[in-house]
């Protein structure tokens, strides 16, 4: 609010209200519309080529999104808290390598144990990027992009240009790869887990609510009392932890590791975020949105050829959706805004 | 998001004066070192390659600069640059004529800025969400055009005019050179320049004192486009190769050398010269681990953690001064904050807690 | 009142320094149960920087501070919130995406099993505060979209959430108009009576007069003086921040009005304002009066061209004006100070010389090359002109007091030489001996055949100043008083729209 809005006290309140609940069902309705555009393009896609809904295809879909998932979750609470994490891709890059090693090492780990290797080493570098801009007091953008060039720079340091190739990954490890617990993959359901627990601890607990007043108004949170330094050390981390556990998970679905996984997709994650809703200026936007922008990114990638359209559009499909939804979400914003002037000043 | 960002705008936390000059020392030390050291830097043929090194860079984070400066950002450059080279490509496949291809893709590179500059004006959308956006939509186009063929048999005429030496010295020396100057003295000597700081340092106060700020960013915009498509034609000519994913994570570079050469992201601050030798910096440092066999992923570590000082060695240095200054001064501790103006209201007035901080690119509604 | 019991909080001998500059040196302060507190003094003076050692944004370089005789440390905002000290600020600190309720109790929400938050208990609990409050604010909605004085309400409903024991209102009315700064002081009025100990800030004599029992006066960061209020009359209040008698305050001179040089036929922006026409002539100060919300300052933005018009003339000069173009507008002769010195006035951060010239440096510019020294030079005139006060003009504007800010942002408007002077709200928040100068200021303009338009919400500035004042209200232009029959009753009375003034 550059000016004050101002306006005379209105003593009976309900047009300000009812305004106000339309807000709330237009963001709603923000979710909707990805989950409407995503029905859309399967039912479109499905209807051309049916096996676009076989269990094969389903499956494949579903493994690949689960990945995208899982660091969207990631970047969405940090992104509440008005800050980026562009390191993402590095990380899970790091993780895959880290994990892949161990495996090359100690092929009799349990796969908890390397999900868990791998989501620490992704927390650690998460928190690294928190503790930088925390303490360095600089901006998260300059900070997490320092941090992609350099977790990057690590991994081709330690794998010196080898290769960690599937012969080489404990077969246990491979199979959970594509392993289902009736019918559904294990890939998935750690996403969907990941995906229930953020959005319910975002939602329900003091400290997830604290994170969208970080993001909503910064310096009031710190007069409000909200430990600011801590939360966002812990939004990071979190980022890091679940970027380095989609490492794993890449390790896992592909079997063939190298210092390059990963390269790039902070761009995918930043736009399946903002495709979900998730104001890029922080307070506002759920991982539910976050997620389902990712399986709308993933499904467009499969969609493609199914449609016998040329792989090469999906670039530019993913760039325009990015658009459309910033600029849906713009204009929705101004008309309700714009409503509730108009009412104001009527009734004022 | 004019009203979100003017409202929690994040401490304008003060850079000390000086680390552009820290990075131009760090560069002129850097450059003699590795012409004592590393074989064969300080020959003409090596300049040869530190120019066309740098040339994208350079170029690019010129108009880069001033779009920070206003307080925007535009990641879509070196998808432009792809778009254009693949653009390029097509067009010369398709038989027309090098004269008519080059100026056809400075005109495209011109529309694409256009395009973010109506996004980010016009609407009103913030320029990072917009950029990316465009940074796929470039690419996927750049993409969709040229496919994954490369183009290649330009004429040698031209390519060896991008490559080639006068005089012993690298012919796109001169030109890179009075460009930058070019932009310093825009940037430092003029209303326009000091309109860019304005509006980066405080868009209301811009708008207020009549200041056309969404008009100046849209033609910021353009000529971003337009020269990240002249660095895509410099790239294909170089190379002798159009492809669609030339170029492909330059922004990132570019940013980094902007950032490393001291221009503060949220606008408002900066200087032309630091980002030219963060450029060079970069790009030399590129050139010198290239020649000394060291590994380009060492140059990867060095980028981020430059990046990361040229940030954060400010705000230590404010933060060590005041401390060494109390236990030489005894009781009276002295504190790295302003002192208080009027009465600040809580709002404008950010605690010296704060650590939340914003990429805050902000934007200017249309007026 | 029950002055001899120990303190409820008690400010021991605090000091507070910014580098070089003592901001506060060793003032005391006792603020008991059940009395309203009142801290005056000029910006600059140091009470926002005694404000913010209450609410543990700045710690004291030495001193203490005792809460019912124990000594706290407040090394944070939880910390002085642990301790029931609320602070209400003049600009309310709300989280406008989130709901009312979440606002109110952020961080202390009520939890059910498994350390979840209640959100039916907490909009219970809001909803509850609002009703104590006697306002009708869902809960349940946004906070973004509330009215600045709808925020305010959020704000004393935290307060209230809290339990405060302590609390702090820095500046709360500046926003507001006389229904609500009522209903504001109803709200006071209760908290006290219920053994809150309050301490209420304002620049308004009136306010303090009608809320306060004591007034303790701040002068460059000392304490001078800490009365009960029927001891000290506002003239001796006022001396006493000053530190020397005052003049008079409003020097309007009568000048012959000349010719039209702004007139506005027929303006509107929807939902905003509508219909608005007026003229001002050379030599003229028109005052334009109305509730804080009346569409006021939107109609001044709307004739300089910040914002944008649905529909109407501005003519400046006879010459019509291009719509939502304020370099046209400059271009007229015509500026603005704006309202928000902050925000729209200045850019703080930058130098004081580089926002003295901030409207001139085209015609700085020689072979459209502008350097550092034509700039110093055309600052150091016009600040020197207005007697403005700094230390380097290249110091960044931030560092000068409220009223050397604003004589900047006079510079920088009065060396375009304007024909038209707009000016909105000129005097907020600055002090009483700059207050003086601005209105001389504007009285000398005035008198060299400048068409001046001041919207104020002050009635004696807009009773002392103007020629004829304009009242909007609701967006609508709704009475025009000559100086003769200005009084307050009239304007207050075309301002509400009610038979009684406030």
């Amino acid at each position: 609010m550059t000016a004050p809005e101002k306006a005379a006290a209105p003593t009976g309140r309900t047009p300000d209200d009812a305004a106000a609940s339309r807000v709330a069902v237009l963001l709603r309705a923000r979710e909707l519309g990805i989950v409407l555009a995503l029905g859309a393009l399967v039912a479109v896609t499905a209807a051309i080529n049916p096996r676009f809904l076989s269990a094969q295809s389903v499956r494949d879909l579903a493994l690949g999104a689960a990945i995208l998932v899982v660091l969207a979750v990631g970047q969405t609470v940090v992104v509440i808290t008005r800050n980026i994490d562009l390191s993402v891709g590095s990380v899970l890059g790091l993780s895959a390598f880290a994990t892949g090693s161990l495996l090359q090492a100690a092929p009799g780990t349990p796969v908890v144990v390397a999900l868990l290797v791998g989501t620490l080493v992704g927390g650690l570098c998460g928190l690294v990027n928190g503790a930088l801009v925390r303490f360095g007091n600089v901006p998260a953008l300059v900070v997490t992009l320092g941090t992609l060039y350099v977790y990057r720079g690590v991994c081709f340091f330690w794998a010196g240009g080898q290769q960690i190739n599937a012969d080489e990954l404990p077969p246990a490890f491979l199979a959970f790869g594509t392993a289902t617990v009736l019918g559904v993959p294990w890939l998935l359901l750690i996403a969907l887990a990941v995906v229930l627990v953020a959005g319910y601890a975002l939602r329900n607990y003091r400290s997830g609510r604290e994170l969208y007043a970080m993001g909503s108004h910064p310096q009031a949170a710190v007069l409000a009392g909200v430990p600011v330094g801590r939360r966002l050390l812990a939004a990071f981390a979190v980022s890091g932890a679940l970027a380095g556990l989609a490492g794993v998970l890449f390790a896992a679905r592909f079997g063939t590791v190298d210092a390059a996984s990963g390269t790039g997709d902070e761009l995918d994650v930043v736009a399946a975020v903002v495709v979900g809703g998730v104001a890029v200026f922080g307070g506002s936007g759920t991982v539910y949105g976050a997620a389902i922008g990712a399986l709308l990114l993933t499904t467009i990638g499969s969609a493609l050829p199914v449609l016998a359209i040329d792989q090469f559009w999906q670039g530019a499909i993913v760039g325009a959706l990015i658009l459309a939804a910033i600029g849906t979400d713009r204009a929705v914003a101004a008309r309700v805004a714009a409503r509730l002037r108009r009412r104001e000043a009527h009734h004022g | 998001m004019a009203e979100r960002t003017a409202e929690g705008r994040p401490p304008v936390r003060r850079r000390l004066a000086g680390w552009d000059r820290a990075v131009i020392a760090l560069l002129v030390l850097f450059l003699v070192v590795a012409a004592l050291t590393v074989d064969g830097f300080g020959t003409g043929r090596n300049l040869s390659f530190l120019v066309l090194d740098l040339a994208p860079i350079l170029l690019i984070a010129l108009p880069m600069t001033l779009v920070v400066i206003t307080g925007e950002i535009d990641l879509s450059v070196a998808s432009t640059l792809g778009l254009s080279s693949a653009a390029m490509g097509a067009m010369w496949q398709g038989g027309l004529p090098i004269e008519t291809i080059i100026p056809l893709c400075l005109l495209l590179g011109l529309v694409l800025g256009a395009v973010n500059g109506l996004f980010v004006t016009v609407f009103g959308l913030p320029s990072l969400a917009v950029t990316i956006g465009t940074l796929a939509l470039y690419r996927g186009l750049a993409l969709v055009v040229l496919g994954d063929a490369a183009v290649a048999q330009f004429p040698s005429a031209y390519t060896d005019l991008v490559t080639g030496r006068t005089l012993g010295l690298p012919n796109l020396l001169l030109p890179l050179l009075v460009l930058a100057v070019a932009f310093a003295v825009v940037l430092h000597a003029t209303p326009l320049g000091r309109s860019l700081f304005t509006m980066g340092a405080g868009v209301d106060a811009a708008r207020f004192a009549g200041i056309r700020v969404a008009r100046t960013k849209f033609w910021l915009y353009v000529l971003t486009g337009g020269i990240s498509a002249l660095a895509g034609v410099l790239w294909t000519l170089r190379y002798a190769s159009a492809r669609a994913d030339n170029g492909a994570g330059l922004e990132l570079a570019v940013v980094a050398a902007v950032l490393l050469g001291g221009v503060s992201i949220f606008g408002g601050r900066g200087t032309l010269w630091g980002v030219a030798a963060g450029a060079t910096l970069l790009a030399a440092l590129q050139n010198a681990l290239r020649l000394a066999d060291v590994s380009t992923e060492a140059l990867t570590v060095v980028t981020g953690l430059l990046l990361i000082a040229s940030v954060i060695a400010p705000n230590a240095a404010g933060a060590i001064r005041p401390a060494l200054a109390r236990r030489r001064s005894g009781p009276t501790p002295p504190a790295a904050d302003p002192p208080p103006a009027d009465p600040p209201p809580a709002g404008s007035t950010p605690p010296t807690t704060s650590a939340s901080v914003a990429p805050s690119p902000s934007s200017a509604r249309p007026s | 009142m029950s002055t001899e019991q120990a303190p409820r909080l008690a400010v021991r001998a605090v000091t507070k320094s910014f580098g070089a500059v003592a901001a506060v040196r060793e003032v005391s302060l006792d603020l008991h149960a059940g009395e309203v507190h009142a801290l005056v003094g000029e910006n600059g003076a140091g009470k926002s920087t005694v404000v913010k050692m209450l609410a543990g944004v700045h710690r004291p370089d030495s001193g203490t501070i005792e809460l019912d005789g124990r000594a706290l440390t407040l090394d944070g905002p939880a910390a002085a919130i642990a301790a029931g000290i609320a602070v209400i600020y003049q600009e309310p600190t709300l989280f406008p995406d989130l709901t009312v309720a979440e606002n109110v109790v952020m961080g202390r929400q009520p939890r059910r099993s498994l350390r979840r938050v209640d959100r039916p208990a907490m909009n219970a609990l809001a909803a509850g505060f609002f009703t104590r409050l006697g306002v009708a604010i869902d809960p349940d909605r946004p906070a973004r979209g509330l009215s600045i004085a709808d925020q305010q309400i959020v704000e004393i409903a935290k307060a209230l959430s809290l339990d405060a024991r302590v609390i702090v209102m820095d500046e709360p009315t500046a926003a507001l108009s006389p229904v609500e700064v009522e209903r504001l002081f109803a709200v006071a009025r209760a908290l006290r009576d219920g053994g809150a100990a309050l301490l209420f800030i304002s620049h308004r004599f009136e306010e303090i007069t009608a809320l306060c029992q004591r007034v303790t006066v701040l002068r460059d960061g000392a304490l001078v003086s800490s009365d009960p209020i029927e001891d000290l009359t506002v003239d001796e209040m006022v001396r006493r921040m000053v530190g020397r008698p005052l003049s008079t305050l409003f020097p309007k001179r009568d000048v012959p009005a000349g010719d039209v040089l702004l007139a506005v036929r027929d303006l509107g922006r929807r939902g905003v304002f509508s219909e608005v026409s007026f003229e001002v002539r050379a030599g003229e100060i028109v005052a334009l009066a109305g509730l804080v919300g009346a569409g006021r300052s939107e109609v001044v933005r709307a004739v300089f061209g910040v914002d944008p018009r649905d529909t109407g003339v501005v003519r400046v000069g006879g010459r019509e004006l291009r719509a939502g173009d304020p370099r046209a507008a400059m271009a007229a002769g015509v500026a603005l100070v704006p309202e928000d010195r902050r925000q729209q006035g200045l850019v703080l951060e930058a130098s004081v010389a580089r926002n003295a010239t901030t409207t001139r440096w085209r015609s700085l510019a020689r072979f459209g090359l502008l350097l550092g020294g034509a700039e110093r030079r055309a600052a150091r005139e016009w600040t020197a002109r207005l007697q403005t006060k700094y230390a380097d003009l290249d110091d960044p504007v931030s560092r000068l007091s409220g009223g050397n800010q604003q004589k900047v942002v006079l510079a920088k408007w009065l060396s375009t030489a304007p024909r038209v002077l707009i000016v909105d709200e000129p005097t907020r928040g600055i002090d009483v001996a700059t207050k003086a100068e601005v209105h001389r200021l504007m009285s000398d303009l005035a008198a060299e055949g400048v068409a001046v338009l001041m919207v104020s919400s002050e009635l004696p500035e807009v009773l002392g100043m103007a020629d004829r004042v304009l009242v909007m209200r609701e967006g609508r232009l709704v009475a025009e008083i000559p100086r003769e029959r200005a009084d307050e009753e009239s304007v207050m009375r075309a301002a509400t729209g009610q038979g009684a003034a406030a």
